[in-house]
């Protein structure tokens, strides 16, 4: 979901990613041999997209570390750009030394995990469980260099709650939102009733965040047989939200024009929130002083989005790479990304640091982000397990979503063709 | 044909013991006569060898591949016959896409091209500042097709948008132009209509400026009005051009691309495919779904479907925009030459098209 936020910049940066591509390309082809020589002169390339907090200034620190290693950064402008190169040359040459990847097209990267350096013994226990899981194949091989995450809190409009007769500090609406999703859509309907406007913003976040709950929403982790469609846990709650979405939603696809308008007109009361959206709601509603965060999240923790680091099997300097993909993850540079970018750490010691636990966010009335965020972090115990076909059948299903959200289609209609848009896959 | 003329030479230059200076002579009428008829074709030669390498191959290549079932990353695919073909064929979304993409080639293709025809018209008399206003028809081509749909699909929001909000104020309900799938064409092919109507306009004025004087004169001297002039002159004498015109925009409007995908925030035709266009069909499969075998047989299907409905549209083209009453625009060599270069033409952009598919 995160990547599609800037699917629609996607195009405008088409030029400017084609010239990252091509550097990448150059650069990756230019290192040389084998790197046999510790004390070689290399340069190592790093490939990212949107902002992973690495400054030049700190991929400089890695050289005044490792005198005979430079560090190159080149920036896809988005997710998506990213993807296609990547898929475009891995297992064949031109990849980076180092190579982000979103959790988003993890479950593709999966499929092709012979392909990577595993992650050394060494460094394997440093992250939270559930995100070093994910990126574990059947092997026992561990893939990925997990970077960021993005565990989930609620952020809400303390004049719309004031005006509904509702507590507004952060601590009192934590208490109110307490519990399940029933308590959730339960609180939403005494708001409706109370002002007669929406309580959420979309079916379609709202669901994401329900479903980020279920361990094994769409395949069977055993064979990857598609069950999303037998499977009663997606019908629940696919049931739950859009009977809720009558009468809580706004009907505001995410990432649409009229959700940003949304963002700062007061258009929903509440939305799912995890870290990185803080800067999308910030950035969007500027002129807003009532958004805050709330240190709670119904039926528990939930995560949405993150990335890992990646070392292509094939790259010139394997060996280096993974060194500098493991320095790069380490709690002391992911505490300096969050600074840099906001992206949330990962790392069970990073998670302990004070300047992330003493970090507030002005914009949402000075709330203790960093420790909000940590605490959402713990409270996440499942790992959803997604297959090969999770992204297509997860579209498919928002656009179910947003079939009903807009009218087309009643839920059960929408359920339907969704039934049989999933069987069309494979 | 060159070694029957060239035998005779040969043959009386051996018994009569000079051998050098007959064979010399043969040797430079070979190589004139090479020289004609070679040489063209090697003037030639670099577009074709350039197209057998960016053009020919990859649509072979596309064929190959739309029998397999191909891993773009190890590079390699197992061959499953027609199946790629039938999936294509039998699943709803392709004859959706079919219909989304003629509907807004529809939509957008005519009005543009009457609207370009009168434009052309009106900037072809005499008026002040005609660089101008010339200038000013082709600005909205200039435009990227990106930031024209960002503008556009800003004006058609369904809720804050400005073509609503104006609506409200005039107390007509607003139009779900995400939601409905005629809106939503009427909304594409607006964008199209905007960056393309001014680029057609200025080829058609091109052609008019080409009409000769006289007939104008000649038929204000037989007491025509301009509108009777446009008709019984103007029309008939823009028939090759209009050709062209319109093969070219049918052969954009079947390939449309950019500004469905910018339509909404997710660029996958809408919820209930309400604008997927076969490319946007075709992008998906490929880069959302990395099905590259299902994405070459969509690919070819398109194919074919442009070199059809390109031959319709000529054959129609053709009957309609007749010459009138043979008033000599063109002869008749020059009628088939115009015809030939528009097939031509339409095979090279057909097979391009293909190409470029597979290319990007």
């Amino acid at each position: 979901m995160n990547t599609r936020a800037l699917r629609r910049t996607a195009l405008i940066a088409v030029a400017a990613s084609t010239t990252a591509i091509m550097l990448a390309g150059c650069a990756g082809s230019g290192g040389g041999a084998s790197s046999s020589n510790p004390n070689e002169k290399i340069t190592l390339t790093v490939a990212t997209f949107n902002d992973f907090g690495y400054t030049d200034a700190l991929l400089k620190e890695y050289t005044k570390l490792h005198p005979n290693v430079t560090v190159q950064q080149t920036k896809a402008a988005t997710s998506n750009d990213a993807r296609a190169n990547y898929f475009q040359k891995l297992g064949k040459k031109g990849l980076a030394d180092v190579e982000a990847i979103e959790v988003d097209w993890l479950p593709e990267v999966m499929k092709y995990s012979d392909l990577l350096a595993p992650v050394p013994a060494a460094d394997k226990d440093r992250w939270l469980g559930w995100k070093t899981d994910m990126a574990t194949d059947k092997k026992g091989n561990l893939i990925g260099y997990g970077t960021d995450i993005g565990p989930e809190a609620i952020c809400y409009r303390s004049d719309l709650f004031k005006a509904a007769g509702l507590p507004t500090d952060r601590d009192s609406v934590s208490k109110l939102l307490e519990g399940d999703w029933s308590k959730y859509f339960a609180v939403g309907d005494q708001y409706v009733k109370a002002t007669g406007k929406a309580w959420f913003d979309s079916a379609g976040g709202t669901y994401q965040g329900m479903i980020n709950q279920v361990e094994a929403a769409y395949e069977n982790p055993k064979n990857g047989k598609i069950t999303a469609t037998t499977n009663p846990d997606v019908k629940a709650v696919y049931q739950q939200v859009t009977a809720a979405s009558k009468t809580q939603s706004a009907h505001l696809g995410q990432w649409s024009d009229d959700w940003m308008a949304g963002l700062s007109n007061g258009a929903f009361a509440t939305m799912l929130c995890p870290g990185w959206m803080l800067g999308v709601i910030s950035g969007n509603a500027k002129d807003v002083k009532t958004w805050d965060v709330a240190n709670v999240f119904p039926n528990g923790g939930g995560n949405w989005g993150g990335s890992y680091l990646t070392v292509p099997a094939n790259g010139a300097h394997v060996k280096a790479a993974q060194e500098l993909a493991s320095w790069l993850t380490a709690p002391a540079q992911q505490i300096k990304a969050f600074v840099n970018a906001g992206t949330f750490p990962s790392q069970t010691k990073a998670l302990q640091d004070s300047t992330l636990l003493d970090f507030k966010n002005d914009y949402f009335n000075s709330a203790p982000v960093g420790q909000i965020f940590t605490d959402r972090a713990k409270a996440v115990t499942v790992a959803p397990y997604k297959g090969q076909y999770y992204f297509q059948i997860n579209d498919a299903m928002q656009k179910a979503l947003t079939r009903v959200e807009d009218g087309t289609q009643d839920a059960q209609a929408s359920w339907d063709q969704w039934v049989s848009e999933v069987k069309a896959i494979k | 044909m060159t070694t029957t003329t060239i035998r005779p030479d040969a043959v009386t230059a051996a018994p009569g013991g000079t051998p050098k200076s007959p064979r010399r002579v043969g040797l430079r009428r070979r190589r004139s006569e090479w020289d004609l008829k070679l040489s063209p074709y090697l003037y030639v030669s670099p577009f074709f060898l350039l197209f057998i390498v960016v053009g020919l191959f990859p649509i072979a290549y596309t064929a190959v591949i739309s029998f397999m079932n191909w891993d773009l990353v190890r590079n390699t695919g197992e061959f499953i016959g027609f199946a790629q073909y039938q999936y294509v064929l039998s699943n709803p979304k392709f004859w959706i896409a079919l219909r989304n993409t003629f509907s807004i080639f529809l939509l957008s293709s005519i009005p543009q091209l009457v609207v370009a025809i009168v434009i052309a018209a009106m900037l072809d008399q005499n008026i002040r500042a005609k660089t101008f206003w010339r200038m000013g028809v082709l600005l909205p081509y200039v435009m990227a097709p990106v930031a024209v749909a960002l503008i556009f699909s800003n004006m058609f929001g369904d809720r804050y948008g400005l073509i609503n909000t104006l609506l409200g104020h005039v107390g007509i309900p607003a139009i779900p132009w995400h939601s409905n799938a005629f809106a939503s064409h009427i909304a594409i092919a607006t964008m199209v209509n905007f960056r393309w109507t001014g680029y057609n306009t200025l080829i058609l004025l091109a052609a008019m400026q080409a009409i000769p004087r006289d007939y104008y004169e000649a038929a204000v001297v037989d007491g025509a009005g301009r509108i009777r002039q446009f008709i019984a002159i103007t029309l008939p004498s823009l028939r090759p051009t209009l050709i062209f015109v319109i093969i070219t925009s049918t052969i954009g409007g079947l390939q449309i691309f950019d500004e469905p995908r910018m339509y909404d925030q997710y660029g996958t035709g809408g919820p209930d495919s309400q604008w997927l266009t076969i490319t946007l069909w075709l992008y998906d499969i490929g880069w959302g779904q990395w099905n590259f075998g299902r994405a070459a047989a969509l690919a070819w299907i398109l194919f074919l479907i442009i070199l059809v409905i390109g031959v319709i549209n000529l054959l129609v083209t053709r009957s309609l925009v007749r010459d009138e009453g043979g008033r000599g625009v063109l002869t008749r060599a020059q009628r088939r030459a115009a015809a030939r270069e528009a097939r031509r033409r339409l095979a090279s952009d057909a097979a391009l098209l293909a190409a470029k598919e597979m290319v990007s």
